[in-house]
């Protein structure tokens, strides 16, 4: 129970000008601009992008911005902000086959056509402190090499052709949609791939590390993990036609995993599905883990382990949820805890009255015993 | 791979013209746009039938990359059309919060259905845009390409002596 609490109101209003303030920190510092947050801070508006469900680098930035780097804080500015927006629909789906490829790695076939791209990553960093990078300075541009024409073909596609990989039917039913109907269960892949796309990073990477330690194990390859550009189209009723909207990056991962199979079907590899706003691999990598993990019913697998309860992982992934209930413990419960604190009185008091009355029975039996 | 879209695309090659001139509109920045038109000059006599507008579209991506869709999280998207005074209308659709590009894209859209200003458009303002467009790509699918990865298996065991 909340009770409005008067007489905060200068106190509120001050604390907001100090809010600001410290934001800014030292004037002789200079003023953190959008577009080095965007363009220095990349991997942080992917992210806030991400979890707060939103694709805008600038707002993402401005966020981030305003929540002096606290990315929950920005996601939850996100969130908020797209409320007060109308929808004009949905796009077309994203076909990630066409994506213009920034980034292509493959843990189960080195031979892929297309090849293998590193692209910009911190793999194979030795993750020692740059002190260069204090000083700031030119860097150099990169090297370039001449294209190649081959499509990237995705693994799953290779494994595909030859009959040892599940398919996915791209049956198009009602699509779920969180932002419109409060989660239930049992919540169909649509619906948990779109809470999990949204979830929080830190919480999935976890459930998809358990997963790898034995809490629901399903043996998962990396199949592919690839990053870069996809054109969006959206049929536009003014129109007639569907009109392009622009380009968006993304990072998609394929995991491959344990086989399946039955009587009626042939043993076959299954997959796990992950796919994020920006260059956001380890997000897509855990989503991908944990999409898997919670199929493991569908699948005929052993169950039991957190990262396969979709109740218990669709629940607690979303963080601006989280932070919201975890937070509001912070605001006055003040009536709340006089009620506590009054029962508590009276359980006490009857403690010590019985406690009394206890101590005064065991000394008659003492003395009765004396006199005995 | 792809499956078809159920929903009509053009239904003439018109509506394919259109959306590949609104593909590189929507790519192109709000200033290279303006510059473009000014270039093609003349007043252009037009009305809005719908000002800018800035709402959000849900992306939907595919189960496993290529089965039934779901739903990855909304873009922000900004809409506009206008009607020139010869009775074209044109339509303006863009990523993002910027309300002079959706009207500037309309504004094409409209004007592109016009024959006699097909040629300058094309010659002053989707040549470059395209031009521009194409170098920035294949500088980075050249940065791309120069980080694959050329495996080679080291040969282990005993040497011929």
């Amino acid at each position: 129970m909340y009770v409005a609490v008067k007489g905060g109101e200068r106190a509120i209003e001050n604390a907001h000008a100090l809010l600001a303030d410290v934001r800014r920190g030292d004037r002789a510092v200079p003023e953190l601009t959008l577009d080095q947050i965007g363009h220095q801070l990349a991997l942080g508006v992917d992210r806030v992008m991400c979890e707060g469900s939103l694709y805008d680098r600038e707002l993402a930035a401005l966020a981030i911005k305003q929540a002096r780097g606290d990315l929950i804080e920005a996601i939850f500015l996100l969130r908020a902000y797209r409320t007060t927006l109308p929808r004009f629909g949905a796009s077309v789906p994203i076909e990630t086959g066409d994506m213009d490829i920034r980034r292509r790695v493959s843990a189960t076939f080195k031979d892929l056509p297309g090849g293998q791209v590193l692209g910009p990553t911190f793999d194979y960093t030795h993750r020692l402190l740059d002190h260069t990078l204090a000083e700031g300075g030119d860097v150099p541009e990169p090297a370039t090499a001449p294209g190649d024409d081959t499509k990237f073909r995705s693994v799953a596609e290779l494994l595909a052709g030859s009959g040892l990989i599940e398919n996915n039917s791209p049956a198009a039913e009602d699509v779920g949609d969180l932002t419109r109907e409060p989660l239930s269960f049992p919540a169909g892949r649509d619906l948990r791939l779109q809470n999990l796309a949204r979830g929080d990073e830190g919480f999935l990477l976890a459930l998809a590390y358990s997963t790898q330690r034995g809490y629901g194990r399903n043996h998962p390859f990396a199949g592919e993990i690839r990053y870069g550009e996809v054109e969006i189209e959206f049929f536009a009723e003014d129109a007639g036609f569907a009109v392009p909207l622009g380009a968006i990056a993304v990072t998609e991962c394929q995991m491959v995993n344990q086989f399946t199979g039955n009587a009626d079907q042939p043993p076959r590899f299954t997959r796990g599905y992950g796919l994020s706003f920006g260059q956001s691999e380890r997000k897509a990598m855990a989503m991908a883990l944990v999409d898997r993990a919670l199929r493991a019913a569908e699948l005929g697998e052993e169950t039991g382990a957190p990262a396969q309860d979709a109740e218990f992982v669709l629940s607690h992934s979303d963080n601006v949820q989280a932070t919201g209930f975890v937070e509001h413990l912070k605001l006055p419960h003040y009536v709340d805890f006089q009620a506590e604190l009054g029962l508590l009185r009276k359980l006490q008091a009857e403690f010590f009255a019985r406690g009394t009355q206890a101590d005064a029975e065991s000394q008659m039996t003492a003395l009765q015993d004396a006199a005995e | 791979m792809s499956s078809p879209d159920p929903r009509p695309r053009g239904p003439d090659a018109a509506h394919d013209q259109r959306r590949a001139v609104m593909a590189v509109l929507a790519r192109a920045q709000t200033a290279d746009i303006a510059r473009g038109l000014n270039a093609i000059g003349g007043d252009i006599d037009f009305t809005e039938l719908r000002a800018p507008e800035v709402g959000l579209v849900m992306l939907r991506g595919r189960i496993g990359g290529d089965g039934a869709p779901f739903n990855a999280g909304e873009a922000t998207v900004t809409r506009a059309a206008v009607q020139l005074a010869s009775g074209e209308k044109g339509f303006g659709y863009a990523l993002g919060r910027d309300r002079d590009k959706a009207r500037l894209i309309a504004l094409c859209d409209a004007l592109w259905q016009r024959e006699d200003k097909q040629p300058d458009l094309e010659a002053l303002l989707l040549t470059p845009l395209r031009r521009r467009h194409d170098a920035d790509r294949d500088k980075a699918r050249a940065q791309t390409a120069a980080t694959r990865v050329d495996f080679f298996t080291l040969v282990r065991g005993e040497d011929d002596r």
